[in-house]
């Protein structure tokens, strides 16, 4: 991973951008889906694919590749999106999302599209399958780093805790995982379903190392990553502070959006919104 | 009488047969495939010893992983150390592993297709004095159910040894089924073991029926074998240690020269060895079945040959079933 310089930070503030486009368009397509998690990760996961990982997308399977681990799998519409800007595969088949015979299944499938490291849905279980790929990458002295991008309310699986204690116990140096703190979850915001907080504290006493970022802060979230790489003897977590539905007004910071896709006139108010930065400039699509 | 084929221990029938428990096949046959295949790693969750794991911790320290007492995780973590080309063995009692994490198998193992190998221990009611909570006898079936998962159910420490040893060469998920207790040695080194392949333990030379069975209840039925054949009541005596993929040509032939199964397990007669062989047997054969198992309750404390008796699962109770299923032909 390179330093990031101005140029290349703008550049990946445009793809966001165009990757939060790109997920309004396939939940309207799809007709179901997650919308605020996507959103709230389009910066992550763009710095991610066209930044952090090294990765080659014409060599899905090649052994030394950084591996991304998605444990909350219901937010992969950032992750479809990002991959095919990245080249996976055509952007074309973005459209066919949770549609029948697709590869772009509702949760992600291993099986089903190359690059998906892991078949996630159910939460909780995402940590766990890093850690046994750090583990992997150990015993064969693999220099790759593993990543695997949680969400906050899946910390209330007991699954997840048994891994936070295992990587902290072996000190999985290669292990960096990323929190997608947006306070929400299915049933409201996650401190009245289940308060979680002190996120830091209760990963520090399990014997990690604690980053906190601007989750919308491409540069910062970079800086973290950098970071991650040179603390040995703990793994890392970045507690990435994000707006659920980031870029689209009427969706941000409403919990109501956690599960549902935007219907016709929602997807054309919300793309006009992408497309003129915010009403920031004149869209010329209108 | 017994099938010379097969090479069976020739004191199967003494007073005095020598028994292990079926687990130390598992700790025998984890050294073997460790020393074989660099990638066979094992995971265990606080119980090395008990689950024959501490020999292989001990030669390949750097390949054993202790994940304390956390099943959830420990399936889990072999997932991903599954698709990263390694061979790993989840190892724990089968009402823990399967039995707890079943959902983390299902999605991060099975569905996942990661080369993962569950090894649930202490399975069945044999389990004796600890009771109903440490006895696992849904494994079968909730094994079973799953796409990708293949099942074996080995009779005997050698058997186990066997099939220990077989399935780190079987690519994708299997499970394996052991038991504590110590169980008559039914076969020997000599004896064939196929994965996927049923063998002909016993034949009379009239059979009326044939008793399928797996996993302890295989000397059990042979002990049943033997005292038919005083009543004059051929049979013939299948050891299936492959519950999937079935092995339904020998299934099919050995039905179809009797007429009338007979099905032992030391497990619920719902979803197991007896569930699966119904299943063959509706489609293609529909044929008179007992089954001999557990029959839809949950076990408690005793002797493992207390409770085996009590529990329906005796050479008695095999021989009953027999008497039945004739009547019904």
């Amino acid at each position: 991973m390179e330093p990031l310089h101005e140029k290349k930070l703008k550049h990946l503030e445009e793809v966001a951008n165009r990757v939060r486009e790109g997920i309004v368009d396939m939940l309207f397509e799809a007709g179901s889906g997650h919308s605020a998690g996507p959103l709230g990760m389009a910066d992550i996961f763009t710095a991610m694919y066209f930044h952090v990982l090294n990765h080659d997308p014409k060599k899905p399977n090649w052994p030394e590749r950084d591996r991304l681990v998605l444990s909350n799998g219901h937010i992969c519409p950032v992750q479809y999106v990002a991959m095919a800007y990245a080249g996976y595969f055509p952007i074309d088949e973005l459209s066919t999302l949770r549609k029948l015979n697709t590869r772009l299944q509702g949760h992600p499938h291993r099986g089903a599209l190359p690059g998906i490291e892991t078949t996630s849905g159910p939460l909780g279980s995402g940590l766990s399958q890093a850690i046994g790929m750090a583990l992997a990458s150990k015993l064969d002295k693999k220099k790759n780093r593993i990543y695997c991008m949680l969400s906050d309310g899946e910390h209330e699986e007991g699954n997840h805790w048994e891994a936070v204690m295992f990587a902290g116990k072996n000190k999985l140096s290669n292990l960096t995982a990323v929190i997608d703190r947006n306070n929400i979850q299915i049933d409201g915001d996650t401190e009245s379903v289940m308060p979680l907080e002190s996120l830091r504290d209760k990963y520090e006493s399990f014997r990690w190392n604690v980053i906190d970022v601007d989750g919308h802060n491409i540069e910062r979230f970079v800086d973290a990553v950098f970071e991650a790489k040179a603390i040995y003897e703990r793994p890392t977590v970045i507690i990435a502070h994000t707006i659920p539905g980031k870029g689209v007004s009427f969706m941000e910071k409403d919990y109501k959006w956690h599960g549902k896709p935007p219907n016709k006139e929602e997807a054309r108010e919300a793309l006009s919104e992408l497309r003129t930065l915010g009403r920031r400039i004149k869209s010329e699509h209108e | 009488m017994i099938n010379p084929k097969a090479k069976l221990n020739p004191k199967l029938f003494d007073e005095d047969v020598e028994k292990f428990p079926i687990r130390n096949g598992f700790g025998e046959g984890i050294l073997i495939a460790g020393e074989t295949d660099s990638n066979v790693v094992v995971l265990c969750a606080d119980l090395t010893e008990s689950t024959r794991s501490d020999g292989f911790a001990k030669k390949f320290p750097e390949r054993f992983f202790e994940l304390g007492v956390a099943e959830q995780n420990m399936a889990t973590v072999a997932a991903g150390l599954g698709v990263s080309g390694k061979i790993p063995y989840i190892t724990s009692y089968a009402t823990f592993s399967p039995g707890r994490n079943w959902e983390q198998i299902r999605t991060t193992i099975a569905y996942n297709d990661s080369n993962v190998k569950v090894a649930g221990h202490h399975a069945g009611i044999s389990v004796g004095p600890d009771g109903a909570t440490h006895q696992a006898v849904e494994d079968i079936a909730t094994m079973r159910v799953m796409a990708n998962m293949k099942v074996f159910v080995p009779c005997d420490s050698i058997e186990a040894r066997k099939v220990t040893v077989a399935s780190a060469k079987i690519w994708g998920p299997v499970y394996l089924r052991y038991a504590r207790e110590g169980t008559p040695v039914v076969t020997t080194n000599e004896s064939k073991f196929i994965p996927g392949k049923a063998e002909i333990f016993w034949e009379s030379k009239k059979p009326q029926v044939v008793i399928i069975a797996c996993g302890t209840l295989v000397h059990s039925a042979l002990l049943a074998a033997k005292k038919l054949e005083k009543e004059k009541i051929g049979v013939i005596v299948v050891n299936n240690h492959t519950i999937k993929p079935l092995d339904e040509k020998t299934i099919l032939d050995v039905v179809k020269k009797t007429g009338a199964v007979v099905t032992a397990e030391e497990h619920q007669v719902i979803g197991g060895l007896g569930g699966a062989i119904s299943e063959l047997l509706a489609k293609n054969m529909p044929t008179p079945q007992e089954f001999v198992g557990l029959q839809g309750v949950f076990g408690e404390s005793g002797k493992p040959e207390e409770l085996m008796e009590k529990y329906g699962m005796g050479v008695r109770d095999i021989i009953s079933a027999v008497h039945k299923v004739i009547k019904r032909k």
